[in-house]
């Protein structure tokens, strides 16, 4: 059970005769909360299809828990939430996550147990047609978490949320970190990165930065997350233009 | 593939047209209403006899082809079939069951539609009464494979509410619905043997015409085996990895 989690070496996407990422290479130590932040079109979404194999590469190795991306030994040992919730609107919660249980062969405590960490038991019969965006969120991140997998890819999971069902989320998070579970998180919310045990920065579909919170404030002297995040970005475009 | 994973696959879908009611009853109802309009302005003709088998091997084709077009883009474009790639399930279990799901729903409609045309419009058919039902069903067990699979090649709702008619209106023309099949150009005959409607609609017009099981075997082998190869084509359609 050593290495690292995630692998990522001399990663090349192309979408629309458009490199979208070119020559990434990452590692995300195991059993931590990995925030991947960076503006929208940076390659985050991109960059977790790839680990969880759905995105069509162009070149370079991604190795997840020892094994190639995308191997079907990972496809119950890797949770991966969408950033829209890829959820049956016209089911309900209940009936949603006792298919996800019924293909990864978990029974009935499963499917309770998930309902239990999102906090969504009392909405377990309800359609999910009827829930609220955020709602409808947890019913997707309920369903990544069945099978109690060894990494989870979370693509912005918190969007939409009110501050106390965020808060609530991280906590979830943590708790899971604990148990030696390996979260990879992207957010744009940057007070968001305070949760995170480690940071990448995403930019043009490169990596920033890979660091913990407290080294980027150091190298950067800003006073949080954002500030940290601007001033690479802005040193960046210098290199740019240089 | 497993028969489990199938098994449930085809109990989602099941599930999600039951919490969609106006839908079944859209299905089931709208055959009865077309033919019953037919039967009413042909009322003291053979035409309802003459036409009535094939349109109840017609009916069911085109509804249950539009249905399970947009039923799978949905799917596709929705994110949960995404989601259900990284996942450990089959293709052939997602499509299988897509399919075993609306071939539920196709028997329902066959023996309503069945059981309309010749009690309520009076339809009389000479041949075997169980064989029409179960051409009927198997007619529309293949509008649902030819739906998920015309699914895959449409990228919007908009493009696929017109692989209707790109898929189906061609074999509803040389089918030998409009002109006798013996009468059409020769090229045209030739087409009409490719398709698979061609087979679904001269079983029924068999049956119509007093013919049994011993003449009516061949079209429902060939329209099987065309359910058959367009669901694995489908099945191949489906990708693990998306650009």
């Amino acid at each position: 059970m050593d290495g690292s989690a995630i692998e990522v070496h001399g990663l090349r996407v192309e979408r629309g005769g458009a490199r979208v990422i070119d020559g990434l290479d990452l590692t995300v130590p195991r059993g931590q909360v990995v925030g991947l932040l960076g503006p929208s079109g940076s390659g985050k979404t991109t960059l977790m299809r790839a680990v969880v194999g759905s995105q069509v590469v162009a070149g370079g190795t991604v190795t997840v828990l020892g094994l190639q991306a995308g191997d079907a030994a990972l496809r119950s040992r890797v949770g991966y939430v969408t950033q829209a919730p890829s959820v049956y609107a016209d089911l309900t919660v209940h009936e949603n996550l006792a298919y996800a249980a019924a293909i990864l062969r978990l029974d009935a405590d499963a499917v309770d147990r998930a309902l239990d960490a999102v906090d969504l038991t009392s909405l377990a019969h309800r359609g999910v047609v009827s829930l609220s965006g955020g709602e409808r969120s947890r019913v997707s991140l309920a369903i990544a978490l069945l099978a109690r997998p060894e990494l989870l890819v979370l693509d912005e999971p918190t969007v939409g949320l009110d501050p106390v069902l965020r808060r609530d989320l991280w906590d979830l998070f943590a708790r899971l970190r604990d148990e030696g579970t390996t979260l990879l998180v992207s957010s744009h919310v940057m007070d968001e990165a305070a949760r995170c045990d480690r940071l990448v920065l995403l930019r043009g579909g490169a990596v920033l930065a890979d660091a913990t919170l407290s080294e980027l404030l150091d190298r950067t002297g800003a006073a949080d997350a954002e500030g940290a995040f601007l001033a690479l970005v802005d040193a960046a475009r210098r290199g740019d233009a240089a | 593939m497993s028969p489990r994973l199938t098994a449930a696959t085809a109990a989602r879908v099941l599930r999600q047209l039951r919490h969609d009611g106006r839908t079944i009853a859209l299905v089931v109802l709208l055959p009865c209403v077309l033919l019953g309009l037919l039967a009413w302005m042909f009322h003291g003709t053979d035409v309802i006899d003459q036409f009535g088998p094939l349109l109840v091997g017609l009916f069911p084709l085109l509804v249950m082809f539009l249905v399970t077009s947009v039923a799978t883009l949905r799917e596709r474009t929705s994110g949960t079939l995404e989601r259900l790639m990284t996942m450990p399930i089959g293709k052939g279990d997602v499509v299988i069951g897509y399919a075993a799901a609306f071939a539920v729903l196709a028997t329902i409609q066959a023996c309503v539609v069945t059981g309309f045309a010749v009690w309520v419009c009076g339809m009389d058919v000479k041949g075997p009464i169980g064989l029409v039902v179960l051409v009927a069903v198997l007619d529309a067990v293949l509008g649902c494979a030819l739906g998920l699979g015309a699914s895959a090649l449409a990228r919007t709702e908009f493009q696929a509410v017109q692989m209707m008619p790109l898929v189906v209106f061609p074999q509803l023309i040389v089918c030998g619905l409009l002109m006798p099949r013996d009468q059409m150009p020769q090229v045209l005959e030739w087409i009409s043997r490719a398709f698979p409607l061609t087979y679904g609609l001269d079983a029924m017009q068999r049956l119509s015409a007093g013919q049994g099981w011993a003449d009516v075997w061949g079209d429902v082998a060939v329209v099987a085996a065309f359910i058959v190869g367009t669901l694995a084509v489908a099945a191949t359609t489906l990708r693990r990895r998306t650009p």
